[in-house]
């Protein structure tokens, strides 16, 4: 027997460690499913998924609506854009007319922090969430330590940095959570207007020079300016932020080690990691997103079981 | 409780050996109350059966180049390597293609039951026009066989399926599916259990059928 601890993916913040590594052992083998010549499997063939994203989204949307027909789920998709959401209708009446018509399971992304909890709690469903505001992406944190794990074999005891909009990002949330729970060290690195006051209650370090943070760790993850989430400058401009916080082929080249590339899209190339950092054997982005679609199908498979 | 005959020097009461025996059923009857279990096969008779169950197949399949054999995860991939290993050394086989599968995906009891780990599937051959061989410890209801036709369909369309279980339970057949060759028949009620042991994993070769 072996289940999840928890009935919803809300945030890392509710799983322990065994679910973890539950998830990758499962993720494994769903890796090797989606490279065989016939990619599916037929063990959701009774269960309904709607995807319903209330902001926008490319690559996750696309990575979980793969991983639900890979595994064979009944798959529909809703984006708040064309929707009676526009008409003022509650998210818990939306959701709760979606249910009406037979769904098991709800993969939700909100701009607001929180918005997975409170429907976990309303509504009869298994919930994933798949974004919430600044607050958490568990999926993209739980892919990010996979590939971590893949690439360098364990993520206990990596030195992890993450650069970039941390205040913003619920990516760099998810990750943090995540890798302290694997073990791993985690600094973060950014203009001091664009990390959190009270970071280091999280068991995080904060490191304002790029380079001393890329020379003490093993893998950096590169996020992205969100300029869309500010509302004030936090930087004098661009440029600025690209000479003090940019990667690019000179700066690793100086480095006496290798290390790991990460970054979870989208990328501005030229900002926050040039196109041939981007592009170079040290990058495993296109990985990321490549285990994103196992690591998803694992997460779905791990809760459907829990749907009595 | 009898005298002891001459000669028992300490004097106690000398207790005969049939009584003995019976005190000792009766002790182990007491600490396995719930559970009691009989060995099916020993060592040395799953041996034997080995070697029949790997003659049998080479009748069929000669020289196995268009043959796979193809363990049933977790407990048919033991039974599969061993088959291999003796067509190899003792007759000289010089290839068989060897996979393993894992029909957890492939369970028709999701969301219905317990919850089963998967296990891994390691198959690097295509099964295209290939003789393919299930190789499982037990065959019971015939589900996790019906789960493995259907997996087996991601790695191509194989020329024919045979199966090879060292243990057919007759009578508890969910769905018609028979063995093509079996190594031993067992009749076991459905509170049974059949439990196959290897020595790779759990230390000897038995078979037991444990009752609760």
């Amino acid at each position: 027997m072996s289940e999840l601890s928890v009935n919803h993916l809300l945030g890392i913040k509710y799983l322990n460690k065994k679910d973890i590594s539950l998830i990758f052992e499962t993720a494994d083998h769903f890796k090797e499913v989606i490279n065989r010549s016939i990619k599916k499997v037929p063990t959701l063939r009774d269960i309904t998924i709607a995807n319903i994203f209330f902001e926008n989204s490319t690559r996750t949307k696309l990575s979980f609506e793969l991983a639900e027909k890979r595994l064979s789920a009944d798959v529909v998709n809703f984006s708040a854009g064309q929707s009676s959401v526009k008409k003022g209708e509650t998210l818990i009446d939306t959701v709760n007319n979606i249910l009406s018509m037979k769904v098991d399971m709800v993969v939700m992304r909100h701009p607001n922090p929180g918005a997975g909890i409170f429907l976990s709690k309303h509504v009869k469903a298994a919930i994933v969430n798949a974004g919430d505001g600044a607050h958490e992406h568990p999926t993209q944190a739980l892919l990010d330590s996979y590939s971590i794990r893949e690439k360098l074999g364990d993520v206990g005891d990596k030195n992890v940095v993450i650069v970039g909009d941390i205040l913003h990002s619920r990516v760099a949330l998810s990750n943090i959570f995540a890798l302290k729970l694997q073990g791993a060290n985690v600094k973060v690195c950014g203009p001091r207007t664009l990390i959190p006051k009270h970071i280091e209650s999280l068991g995080v370090e904060v490191e304002t020079n790029l380079k001393k943070a890329l020379e003490w760790c093993d893998v950096a993850n590169m996020l992205r300016v969100q300029n869309e989430r500010m509302d004030i400058s936090y930087f004098p401009s661009t440029r600025e932020y690209t000479q003090q916080f940019g990667v690019n082929k000179q700066l690793l080249n100086s480095l006496d080690k290798q290390i790991v590339i990460m970054h979870p899209g989208p990328i501005n190339r030229g900002v926050e990691i040039t196109s041939d950092v981007a592009d170079s054997d040290q990058s495993i982005i296109l990985h990321q997103v490549e285990n994103g679609v196992a690591v998803r199908m694992a997460v779905l498979y791990l809760l459907a079981s829990k749907i009595k | 409780m009898i005298r002891s005959p001459a000669g028992n020097s300490r004097g106690f009461f000398y207790v005969p050996n049939i009584l003995k025996n019976c005190l000792l059923l009766y002790s182990t009857e007491l600490v396995t109350q719930h559970m009691s279990q009989k060995v099916l096969l020993t060592s040395k008779e799953i041996n034997i059966i080995l070697h029949r169950l790997a003659c049998q197949l080479m009748e069929n399949h000669l020289d196995f180049k268009d043959t796979a054999l193809i363990g049933i995860q977790p407990r048919g991939g033991f039974l599969a390597e061993r088959l291999v290993k003796i067509l190899k050394k003792e007759y000289k086989i010089k290839h068989i293609d060897l996979g393993f599968l894992d029909i957890t995906f492939f369970r028709d009891d999701f969301g219905r039951g317990e919850i089963l780990k998967a296990n891994s599937t390691q198959m690097n051959f295509l099964v295209e026009d290939k003789k393919v061989v299930f190789i499982d410890d037990v065959l019971y209801t015939g589900r996790s066989i019906r789960a493995a036709l259907t997996a087996i369909q991601s790695f191509g369309r194989p020329s024919s399926i045979e199966l090879l279980t060292l243990i057919d339970r007759r009578f508890s057949r969910h769905l018609p599916i028979q063995p093509t060759y079996r190594g031993r028949q067992v009749d076991a009620i459905n509170d049974e259990k059949v439990k196959v042991m290897w020595e790779e994993n759990d230390g000897e070769d038995k078979v037991y059928l444990i009752s609760k």
